[in-house]
């Protein structure tokens, strides 16, 4: 009894210390940004982990110009109406995947898959050529369209996955409960795809939330401009300053949205919805 | 309440199979039809289309009088029970027995008190409030039953609803279903695997074999008189012994010795225009141990003796198992069955004659036996088509 305790403290001891190896690595650099924002413009540069003073101005700073609240908003915006049509469109196409037999599914598979396989940097010109033609250069739909077509390969993806795992009965059962397609779909399907769909819309809004390449190019002014394109304009007040302190302030607020979103979302994500649907 | 006419129903799949063959069934009002055979057969085909959940590719399917084949299943308001049961996961007990009604846009106060009658009869009202997942099988299948009585439909369906549940709850949950169908009057098709579901809980049984409906007709009389080679080795357990033998002016020559035929079989094998080479058939239960027969009894019957290779003394009965000298007959219905019984059903099916002796017999392992039976009992069987030609139905 002894001996066995000895050994289950020792394991523990090992994953505890291997626990913090790796979360001080992870967190290691977004701890940083976040002592460097706090640190006034003549400390900024002293190494010190723990600020000597602290202080709020490089908040106050951001949030006093147009030169990041709007790019919040267009972040905000574009983000969210982006993930809820790509959940909305995945939901659709991967549940055809998952459910129906019907010709060029394969096709539709590998064309998803060859969207998400193509190196973006490839299509921002073209991009930019056919934008600036339409008039959807530096407009919300001038990024939210190419969003949604490389979050959705990753969502069909995701969600096909789930819509697999739901017993097919269960839908034969609601018709036969005198269900039409539509209120299956609604009633039975959805809420036991919910975990899967809340996963895929952290990942989508992560994806579009975080993306620089696409907004830097597609964007000119603050009209779409989202935050990470917009922190690479941010300057001091004098164009001999170092906007550091500034960026890393904003960094620090652009990552409050996302862990929100997780915290809030993740709570949905209750594992095993479906057991009990059937024997078991 | 309805009744279910299928007319020449037939189903291929869109991959060529061939799963049901001009199925001719005509289901009476409030009558409880059974679909037996074996794995493979097209019993839930069947069942799902009369459900509406497989279409059908030619025939017609009435329901009460009605063409139904283009109905959604939603129109035709039939309820089925699924084997997994099928209960929708995030839903309580009385959610899931209230959605039928929901849909149906019932009003609440409607749908507790039908909710809450159709609790009382499964015995669920306790658990109205708990999620199927932290129910016990019996309790989910009952659920499933429930789903399926509260909105009063013109029918039930039910695919091997008991399968998934151990032996006792399923000789349980059996007595309810039968209580519940007499009780309800509903008209319901129920597919089984299982004998004693077959044999005891329909007014009729429908014998199918490869999507082709064999015999239809009462468990009683598909026990008397099976149509076929199938249906005889299918229904009763264990399965009827099935032996060559050769027809020689009224006399039978089998590995079980030469049988003198009773007039009444050999008239039918007359009418029936017997060949030569059959296929005799006799069930376990129409053997018995010769020393237990009176003297006078035993005159009207023959008697072979053989070495008892297995006995199983079961309590109420022992079943004593011979090997015969000849090949036993085999046919390509006969393989079958016994492909379908499996590894599962009695040692040595298809290679040994099982005879059910009562428990009283003094038969003992590796011991030569008297065993008599009753040759008006014999059944002949073409082997070549497998047709019954002792078939008096
Ligand atoms: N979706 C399908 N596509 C093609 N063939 C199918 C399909 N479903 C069933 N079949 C074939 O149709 C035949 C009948 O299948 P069915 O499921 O009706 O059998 P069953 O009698 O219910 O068998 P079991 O007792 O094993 O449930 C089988 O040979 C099967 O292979
Ligand atoms: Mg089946």
């Amino acid at each position: 009894m002894a001996i066995g305790g000895a050994v289950t403290t020792g394991r523990k001891a090992r994953w505890a210390l291997v626990d913090v190896i790796v979360v001080v690595y992870a967190l290691f650099p977004v701890l940083w940004i976040v002592s460097l924002s706090f640190k006034s413009k003549e400390t900024l540069s002293d190494g010190n982990f723990i600020p000597r003073e602290w202080t709020f101005q490089n908040y106050a700073d951001i949030f006093a110009t147009n030169e990041f609240i709007r790019p919040l908003i267009n972040s905000l915006g574009i983000s969210i109406i982006a993930t809820l049509i790509a959940v909305i469109l995945g939901m659709m196409a991967a549940y055809a995947i998952a459910r129906l037999d019907f010709p060029g599914k394969k096709l539709l598979v590998g064309i998803s898959l060859l969207i998400a396989m193509f190196p973006q940097i490839s299509l921002v010109t073209p991009l930019f050529n056919i934008e600036r033609e339409l008039g959807l250069f530096d407009t919300w739909p001038g990024l939210i369209l190419p969003y949604i077509t490389f979050a959705l390969p990753l969502a069909i993806y995701t969600l096909s996955a789930f819509f697999r795992e739901i017993p097919w009965e269960l839908e034969k059962a609601a018709k036969m409960d005198g269900a039409t397609p539509g209120q299956a779909f609604r009633r039975v399907i959805a809420p036991l795809a919910a975990p899967g769909v809340f996963t895929t819309a952290i990942l989508v809004f992560i994806f579009c939330w975080n993306d620089f390449l696409f907004a830097i190019s597609l964007t000119s002014t603050e009209a779409s401009r989202t935050v990470p394109a917009a922190l690479s304009f941010f300057t001091g007040t004098s164009q001999f300053e170092d906007p550091t302190g500034t960026i890393s302030a904003a960094a620090v607020v652009i990552t409050i949205p996302i862990i929100l979103f997780v915290l809030f979302f993740q709570r949905r994500i209750v594992a095993g919805l479906t057991s009990g649907a059937v024997k078991g | 309440m309805a009744e279910i006419v299928l007319d020449k129903v037939t189903k291929r799949y869109p991959d060529g199979a061939l799963a049901v063959s001009e199925m001719d069934i005509e289901i009476a009002d409030g009558e409880f039809v059974i679909l037996v055979g074996p794995s493979g057969c097209g019993k839930s085909t069947a069942l799902n289309m009369i459900a509406g959940l497989e279409d059908i590719s030619s025939g017609e399917l009435r329901i009460d009088g009605a063409r139904a084949n283009e109905k959604a299943p939603k129109d035709r308001d039939i309820a089925m029970v699924f084997q997994s049961y099928a209960l929708y996961p995030h839903m309580s007990v009385r959610e899931n027995m209230a959605f039928p009604l929901r849909l149906a846009k019932v009003d609440d106060a409607t749908v507790r008190s039908k909710v809450e009658e159709a609790a009382a009869i499964l015995d669920l009202t306790q658990h109205l409030d708990r999620k199927p997942s932290n129910l016990s099988g019996g309790q989910r299948q009952r659920v499933a039953m429930g789903r399926a009585i509260v909105r009063s439909p013109k029918a039930f369906l039910m695919d091997e609803p008991l399968s998934n549940l151990d032996a006792k709850l399923r000789g349980q949950m059996r007595t309810s279903v039968s209580k519940l169908q007499r009780q309800l009057g509903t008209t319901t098709v129920y597919v089984t695997h299982d004998q004693t579901e077959a044999m005891t809980l329909g007014d009729r049984v429908v014998v199918l074999r490869g999507g082709i409906v064999q015999q239809i007709g009462s468990p009683q009389f598909l026990y008397d008189h099976p149509a076929n080679l199938f249906v005889a080795g299918f229904i009763g357990s264990p399965s009827m012994n099935f032996v060559p033998a050769t027809l020689e002016d009224g006399s039978l020559k089998t590995p079980l010795g030469t049988i003198t035929l009773t007039d009444r079989v050999r008239r039918l094998a007359e009418a029936a225009d017997a060949p030569r080479e059959v296929v005799a058939g006799i069930r376990p239960e129409h053997f018995e141990d010769a020393a237990l027969m009176e003297e006078s009894h035993r005159q009207g019957g023959s008697t072979f003796t053989a070495t008892v290779d297995v006995l199983e003394s079961m309590g109420a009965e022992k079943y004593a198992y011979f090997t015969v000298e000849e090949e036993l007959a085999t046919t390509a219905e006969l393989e079958e069955l016994a492909a379908d019984a499996g590894a599962t059903d009695v040692p040595g099916t298809g290679s040994a004659i099982v005879t059910r002796l009562s428990a009283s017999s003094e038969a003992r392992e590796g011991q030569p036996l008297d065993v008599w039976f009753d040759p008006d009992r014999i059944q002949l069987f073409d082997p070549a088509n497998g047709t019954n030609l002792t078939y008096s139905g």
